[in-house]
């Protein structure tokens, strides 16, 4: 091959990369040519045959009306005033604006008192590896919850955007959710990518506004740090089936509990679930799922004490897997909640992890095997008793097994000197009731007896309030 | 992750297999209420497939976008709404999740009734603390024949336009069901006559279509706001002030809660009537045709 300039080259390289450039391209442009005009021809004509089946249909239903005997094509004297008949185009004058697009806005304000029987700097879930952050009652007094701030709109005609920022109490902001979602593949899949609270569960795509209780069951606090968000993709399908029947899998980087940023290319919390819904009679509804969750993490620290109670920093290097399976049920009169509704809800988490667990990191930086088996589940029923008044009580029930620390089998460790991890069943009943003066404004009080901690029980009673204003939000299921 | 991706071929290789399946027969239809899907049942006869969200005992506005909805959604080829907000709850959500290109807002697929007629009571400035208002205006539009009128033309023509190989069924069943329609109409203007100017107290602002179009005259709304429940203290204001002009009967609809309509009653001395609604709303209530018929009934029945 005879040695080309580098513009000669550079020439050759954008005519490979162009798909229609080339000698031997031109053929093909004739063929795409010709097809394109076939294909032109066929539409024009197809939407001559509709348009003047449309002008057919619009004459003959006119005539019908003209023709029809005994109309009178006025009312008559005394008849009320008649409606003005509009043609079926939107309301002429509008002058063009800057502000038409503007997305969707909506704002939530969240607030609470609590008063906690036990100090919640000491809270925590005996017998498990505590999450970084999302778990216990929170801070004692007045506290100003999230303002949560959502943006959402259609992007163009193939995506939407969402961003939900939750500004904290502390006047940190988290990006809660933040994600682009196809609007155009049909055929029931939609895609979405970016930050996104995960399919997996039935309560982890719900944000804390519509929670009936205020706070998350132990078992999410626990297993997915309170609300599992993904950094990464998720493509759903809903079957073409009279039954509600929905397959989604999601892949992520790991960066939120129970994943960890990992310095690494890989991919690192993957998920995949699966619903079924349907209706039973008029008045009763449901969904059931099941999910499964991977997620991999790597120094994984958390705070502990020793068996002598100096504190320590331990971390778990290491595969979670979680299953969950959730029931949801709603009932009304009628399918009418107005007055009354019934809502039953539960879900089961299993979780096995395995993998290396270090202890002290910061000193004696011991290291060895370790792989667990717990679960947890909860129950919550609420009830609309008049119209705008609601009533609940759930369960929280935990099970920690006895985890297998390599550092004390070989006998290097005593139990005790992982006293986050010693075996435990925790517990915790709550129950609640609330007002909604409108759709847009709820007050809520709620008081919990929680066992939690492996000592002594907390009594917690949470007033809250949760205001939305803005963009009329969705009636999820 | 082999399980990711094999997942994900597995769900491709079934999104193509489902692609590749032939037309339904029927076109499918998903309506907002019991009263589009009768007129779609009018218009399409068994040319079409129709699924009602929302049978005439539910608030429309208050549904959610629960599973079966969205299965609905899904395969529908049409979805007739009402539009003007009604459905701002649960729609969007519907279109979003189903994954549905056909019947996104702006494509041949997403019908909505209410922005093709004259709304009522359009706000020129809308705040939340007025209630529950809809800054397009009114959308409880069904109860106008005329307005069933001009969106019949609308849906037949919607109709011919998806499901072109039926569009001489179509066009013939719009065309009898406009000489019908207009024939009943001309009957219930006749039979209402004595309805016009007669006074009458509403629950919520659902009735303003059926009160403009018969010469009712609404004194007065049991909601204070719309969407907004009456308190004690509100009522007795209200008996008070309709003291001085009484209405003649005090309107329902079949989904509202009757309790205070009956307090108010009582103390007035006015009738409760219960009236239909949408179509299913009482027996008599069959269809579109049934459902005037039974709603001038009921009305002339207290009026006696």
């Amino acid at each position: 091959m005879a040695k080309l300039t580098p513009i000669a080259e550079a020439i050759v390289f954008v005519s490979l990369l162009l798909p229609n450039a080339g000698q031997a391209a031109t053929d093909d442009v004739a063929a795409l040519r010709a097809e394109l005009e076939a294909l032109k021809t066929d539409y024009t004509s197809r939407v001559q045959v509709l348009e003047a089946r449309i002008k057919q249909l619009e004459s003959a239903v006119a005539t019908a009306q003209l023709a029809q005997p005994g109309a009178p094509p006025a009312a008559p004297a005394a008849a009320p005033p008649a409606l003005p008949q509009p043609s079926p185009v939107a309301a002429p004058g509008k002058s063009s604006n800057a502000t038409a697009f503007n997305p969707a806005i909506s704002m939530i304000l969240t607030g609470n008192y609590a008063s906690l029987s036990q100090d919640p700097a000491s809270y925590r879930v005996a017998g498990f590896i505590p999450p970084p952050s999302g778990e216990g009652p929170g801070n004692r007094s007045f506290n100003l919850d999230e303002s949560e701030l959502t943006v959402a709109s259609n992007v163009d005609p193939y995506f939407f955007g969402n961003v939900t920022a939750a500004i904290q109490g502390n006047n940190s902001i988290d990006i809660e959710e933040a994600y682009f979602k196809t609007i155009a593949l049909n055929h029931g899949l939609t895609i979405k990518g970016g930050r996104f609270f995960s399919g997996t569960g039935y309560l982890n795509e719900i944000h804390s506004h519509n929670w009936d209780f205020a706070d998350q069951p132990l078992v999410y606090q626990v297993f997915l740090g309170g609300q599992l968000a993904q950094d990464g993709a998720q493509i759903r399908w809903v079957a073409p089936t009279d039954y509600f029947v929905e397959l989604g899998a999601e892949a992520g980087s790991g960066r939120s509990f129970p994943g960890t940023q990992r310095n690494s290319n890989s991919l690192a919390s993957d998920a995949l679930f699966a619903h079924l819904g349907g209706d039973v009679g008029d008045s009763t509804s449901w969904r059931v799922g099941v999910s499964w969750l991977d997620a991999r993490s790597t120094d994984r620290a958390y705070d502990d004490v020793d068996q002598f109670g100096t504190p320590v920093t331990n971390a778990f290097t290491g595969t979670s897997r979680t299953w969950i399976a959730d029931g949801t049920l709603k009932w009304a009169p009628h399918g009418d909640p107005t007055y009354h509704q019934f809502k039953l809800q539960g879900e089961y988490l299993h979780r096995t992890e395995s993998g290396q667990l270090a202890f002290d990191v910061t000193g004696r930086n011991l290291a060895g095997d370790y792989s667990s088996s717990q679960s947890g589940w909860y129950v919550q029923a609420v009830y609309e008793f008049l119209q705008r008044w609601r009533a609940g009580l759930r369960y929280d029930s935990m099970q920690s097994g006895t985890p297998s620390i390599g550092l004390v089998q070989l006998g290097f460790l005593p139990r005790a000197a992982f006293a986050s991890l010693a075996s435990a069943s925790p517990e915790r009943t709550t129950i609640m009731v609330d007002w909604s003066l409108s759709e847009f404004s709820r007050l809520r009080a709620q008081y919990a007896w929680d066992d939690a901690r492996a000592t002594e029980r907390d009594r917690q009673l949470l007033l809250q309030y949760i205001f939305a204003m803005g963009a009329h939000g969705a009636h999820k299921f | 992750m082999p399980e990711y991706v094999r997942s994900l071929l597995a769900l491709a290789a079934v999104a193509l297999c489902v692609a590749a399946l032939p037309a339904q027969a029927a076109l499918k239809v998903l309506a907002t209420t019991p009263d589009w899907a009768a007129l779609v049942t009018e218009l399409g006869g068994d040319k079409v497939n129709v699924y009602t969200a929302t049978s005439a005992f539910q608030d429309v506005h208050r549904v959610d976008a629960k599973p079966s909805l969205v299965a609905r959604a899904r395969t529908a080829d049409l979805v007739v709404a009402t539009g003007a907000d009604l459905e701002i709850g649960w729609m969007p959500v519907l279109l979003q999740d189903s994954g549905n290109t056909k019947i996104q807002p702006g494509s041949p697929g997403y019908f909505e009734a209410a922005p093709l007629v004259h709304l009522l009571e359009v706000p020129s400035a809308v705040d939340r603390s007025m209630g529950d208002i809809h800054p397009l205006g009114n959308p409880h539009v069904t109860l106008d024949p005329r307005n069933i009128a001009i969106i019949a033309k609308a849906l037949a023509a919607r109709l011919v336009l998806i499901d072109s190989a039926n569009a001489a069924y179509y066009a013939t069943r719009g065309e009898d069901f406009q000489k019908r329609w207009q024939q009943a109409t001309v009957g219930w203007e006749a039979k209402a006559a004595p309805l016009r100017s007669v006074g009458v107290v509403v629950i919520h602002r659902d009735q303003a279509y059926l009160c403009n179009w018969l010469g009712l005259k609404e004194l007065a709304s049991i909601e204070p706001k719309p969407g907004v429940p009456p308190s004690v203290g509100y009522l007795a204001e209200l008996v008070a002030k309709l003291a001085a002009t009484p209405p003649k009967m005090i309107l329902r609809n079949a989904y509202n809660d009757p309790r205070a309509a009956e307090w108010l009653s009582e103390r007035i001395h006015a009738p409760v009537v219960l009236l239909p609604y949408s179509v299913g709303g009482t027996p008599e209530a069959k269809d579109l045709f049934g459902l005037f018929d039974d709603t001038i009934n009921r009305l002339l029945a207290a009026l006696k």
